[in-house]
């Protein structure tokens, strides 16, 4: 069956009559963080009239899923948590559906079912839907005081059950294992992080920033547990359906009041299963976000979208890609065609006080491809690593002293040849004025375009 | 929208715009008691880069497509829809330094007493930002994006400066 992306509605038959009821949208975003909004604001600077609709199962306005951990803290209420001011979506002409889950998704004749019976059909639509956290199959994980660490809602029952909760098992060492086990210490709770890898962050750092974090850790007085991992969550002696410990894979078993599960996100795409969006491990998107169903876009942690250090796609699950991926959406969605440049894994921590930052290929492993410059860490906590490919930055690791790490990150970004000012990475005083009058010149008129259709190697 | 430009073969490194930045944005806006009994120490936005025989002075530059505020976690940083500077609510950063890691101009500064980000806010309320009424050398110089500036022999002296950049 033709389907009209003209915005004229069908002719309504006898089949579609019903259909035809469905209120439509031009713009329909199902989920409301990072993404959605990002995509709502870029259709609205290109369009300010089409109906925009933001469905999301959750039922608040779009807060900062990151700042959950300051949440469970104690150190910040929702109304300090949210992305815009509350009256964002009414002044952006924005209908947001918020509480209402998304049962199916129609994709011939372009309309969602929400659980709740209601249908909305749309012209364009963006599954923002985000990630889920990763639970393993586990003997007991059924037991009350068994949490995960994703949404507001989570930081919620785990701050109400924090109080009768001394001690807590932390399944996962990444970001998301090492922000809840900051929130927990926050709250007085005494946390035992468990971690396959033989290191945390093991994604996010390389094995010297890793230490560090595991030594800022360790000073918390924080357990952590590396190379293992819980093989069954047991019950207490005195209430089997609640918490009371967990056994490890290599036997040792731990009493505990509490698990969290934060082992990472995987792409949510349950609501295109069976469609013709195509799915690898996120959902498939091209330069454009666009997926391989024609008016369908994805983005953030529900996609996999371009890294310009791998240069292949794959899903990256931190936000900042999220917000570009989507406001790139929003532009193509919208009507003006707009070329997403591509990201990489980075991530910013600031772990107790110490601060890192990281992205593209921080451990080369031997790569004899790469060139690995390293200034090795200091009595002030201060360490840097940058990973060099036919002297392009690949990647990179700040820690202690991270201001300058942008200007790194931006030479990266660009593929910028490095090859005469290489030495000059490490330098504790290294800035714009490290580099090569006429390569500094350039890059401090950079149009500094986040989008720019036309972007090639400089060099 | 206008940011703060250097002029780098005029700046002559004297760092009295760090001085009167850090000034600027303290309690008591006294010198003496600014540096000597503020605590935490008011921090400095601007920042001169000592590198290769070559004074240069590095701000915000107030990116119209702005990769701070695009990162921010938080909804901390924005752009300002009237003026067009970007901007940061003291009370929405939580300090992850993500707008750092992004900042193509290494101009955004952790305050760690505080746990949050500080940055060039080009001095509201001032007629002209701090650093540039203070510096001895004209070095630093404050003109309009573009063509119409406010004060148009400034700007052309600037245009000069800054030639082929």
């Amino acid at each position: 069956m033709a389907t009209s992306t003209t915005g004229q509605m069908r002719q309504p038959t006898s089949a579609s009559a019903r259909r035809a009821k469905a209120p439509r949208t031009e713009y329909l975003i199902i989920g409301n963080s990072a993404g959605g909004i990002a995509a709502a604001e870029a259709i609205r600077e290109v369009d300010r009239e089409g109906a925009i609709t933001i469905v999301s199962e959750e039922p608040y306005l779009a807060y900062s899923r990151p700042l959950i951990s300051d949440y469970l803290a104690g150190e910040r209420s929702l109304d300090s948590m949210l992305l815009r001011l509350p009256d964002f979506y009414e002044r952006n002409g924005i209908e947001a559906l918020l509480g209402t889950r998304v049962a199916r998704v129609d994709f011939d004749h372009k309309l969602i079912e929400l659980e709740d019976g209601r249908r909305v059909a749309w012209r364009k639509l963006l599954l923002a839907t985000g990630g889920t956290p990763i639970i393993p199959k586990l003997k007991g994980s059924h037991r009350e005081g068994v949490f995960t660490f994703t949404t507001l809602d989570d930081a919620k029952k785990i701050r109400e059950a924090v109080d009768r909760q001394r001690k807590v098992v932390v399944i996962g060492g990444g970001l998301i294992g090492v922000s809840l086990a900051q929130a927990l210490v926050h709250r007085g709770v005494v946390v035992v992080m468990v971690e396959l890898m033989d290191r945390v962050l093991g994604t996010a750092l390389d094995v010297e920033a890793s230490h560090l974090v595991e030594e800022a850790l360790r000073q918390k007085q924080i357990e952590i547990v590396l190379g293992q991992t819980v093989k069954e969550i047991v019950g207490r002696p005195e209430d089997d359906r609640r918490v009371g410990g967990v056994i490890l894979e290599d036997g040792r078993t731990m009493a505990c009041d509490g698990v969290v599960f934060a082992i990472g996100v995987a792409p949510r795409a349950e609501l295109v299963k069976g469609s013709a969006v195509t799915v690898k491990r996120g959902i498939v998107v091209d330069r454009h976000m666009a997926t391989s169903c024609r008016g369908v876009y994805a983005c953030g942690d529900a996609a996999e979208g371009y890294d310009f250090v791998h240069k292949t796609n794959r899903p990256i699950p931190v936000w900042p890609n999220a917000v570009a991926g989507g406001q790139v959406a929003g532009y193509n969605m919208a009507g003006r065609p707009t070329r997403y440049e591509g990201s990489t894994g980075m991530n910013a921590l600031n772990c107790f006080g110490l601060s890192t930052v990281a992205a593209g290929l921080v451990e080369p492993k031997g790569d004899p491809s790469c060139e690995v410059l390293v200034r090795p860490s200091a009595a002030n906590g201060s360490y840097r690593k940058i990973v060099l490919r036919n002297n392009r930055i690949v990647g990179m690791v700040f820690v202690g002293d991270i201001e300058r790490s942008g200007i790194v990150f931006g030479l990266m970004k660009d593929g910028i040849n490095v090859r005469r000012f290489k030495e000059a990475l490490l330098s504790s005083d290294f800035g714009l004025g490290s580099l090569p009058d006429d390569l500094r010149r350039k890059r401090l008129s950079l149009p500094n375009s986040q989008r720019s259709e036309a972007r090639g190697n400089e060099e | 929208m206008r940011p703060v430009y250097a002029k780098e073969d005029v700046c002559i490194g004297c760092g009295l715009c760090e001085v009167y930045c850090a000034l600027a944005h303290s309690i008591s806006q006294d010198l003496i008691k600014a540096f000597k009994k503020e605590h935490p120490r008011p921090l400095a936005r601007i920042r001169v880069e000592r590198t290769n025989a070559l004074f240069l002075p590095m701000q915000c530059r107030h990116c119209p497509d702005s990769p701070c505020v695009y990162a921010c976690l938080t909804g901390a940083m924005y752009k300002d829809p009237d003026s067009g500077a970007v901007a940061v609510d003291p009370g929405k950063c939580s300090g992850c330094w993500t707008c750092i890691m992004v900042c193509p101009y290494g101009a955004i500064t952790r305050d760690i007493d505080r746990d949050i980000v500080a940055k060039c806010d080009l001095c509201p309320g001032r007629d002209v930002p701090a650093c540039v009424a203070n510096c001895p050398n004209e070095a630093l110089v404050w003109i309009e994006d573009g063509a119409a500036g406010r004060a148009s022999s400034l700007a052309a002296t600037a245009q000069e400066g800054i030639g082929g950049y």
